[in-house]
């Protein structure tokens, strides 16, 4: 099966992306694909590579950015809410790109299921 | 076109989008960014139902000011929606009774669903998408 991923929330103060994550690398081992996962609202804080995170925690961006570059996964960052946050090209971790909300809907239209983390 | 080429730039696939809409129309963003990812859905031509449910019923209130808190006032754009060829809005009826609202206090004509027709409108949905 065919998984499109909608992350809402931001790293650190929501466990939405912790949980969007671990669906991701868990449908993966289950043998299903997550061609995309598309960031939106506070969602795009998860793209920028200017976070350091204690180093006894997680980081939540290299994280996603090793699962996109180990599974071909195609991170997408909403232009309209990334430049909002104040989040531009120069600012985004390997693997993250920006680009319209249009490819949330191809998500919708072309795969199997769209899942959404966040409240 | 085949099927398949279809399917790769989604032209000529339609599907059942439903919105809902939960939460009140300030206090956080996603009320706003929400409607921004429902004009683009109708743009793709989709098929666009927005359901209004919880605290997003004040999402349609009238009289809505926002002079005073100084963010932008959407609400406008609830009236444009006939524009972009979006016209099945919905409004959960427990939700709007449980905040004292009808029908009369809503800026745009809706229909109201009991918690049974709701849900049997969800069932035919391809894809739900919740904000």
């Amino acid at each position: 099966m065919q998984f499109g991923i909608l992350v809402n929330e931001g790293p650190y103060n929501h466990q939405a992306s912790d949980s969007a994550y671990l669906f991701a690398r868990t449908a993966i081992e289950k043998g299903h694909k997550v061609p995309r996962i598309f960031f939106y609202h506070d969602g795009v804080n998860n793209s920028t590579r200017m976070g350091e995170p204690p180093q006894d925690d997680r980081n939540v961006t290299t994280r996603w950015s090793k699962l996109a570059e180990e599974h071909g996964i195609d991170l997408v960052v909403c232009v309209a809410a990334a430049l909002r946050r104040g989040i531009k090209d120069e600012l985004l971790a390997p693997g993250f790109r920006i680009s319209g909300l249009g490819q949330l809907v191809e998500m919708g239209i072309q795969y199997d299921r769209l899942v959404t983390f966040g409240d | 076109m085949s099927d398949m080429d279809e399917m790769e730039d989604g032209s000529g696939v339609v599907k059942k989008f439903m919105f809902l809409n939960r939460k009140a129309p300030h206090g956080t963003v996603y009320a706003l960014e929400g409607l921004e990812v429902v004009l683009i859905t109708a743009a793709f031509d989709q098929d666009v139902s927005l359901v209004f449910t919880d605290d997003g019923i004040y999402q349609l209130m009238k009289g809505i000011d926002t002079k005073g808190i100084e963010v932008k006032d959407f609400s406008k754009t609830y009236r444009a929606l006939e524009g972009y060829d979006i016209e099945k809005l919905y409004v959960d009826r427990s939700s709007m009774e449980a905040r004292g609202l009808t029908e009369d206090d809503l800026i745009v004509d809706v229909s109201v669903l009991s918690d049974d027709e709701m849900k049997n409108l969800m069932d035919e949905q391809d894809v739900v998408i919740s904000f």
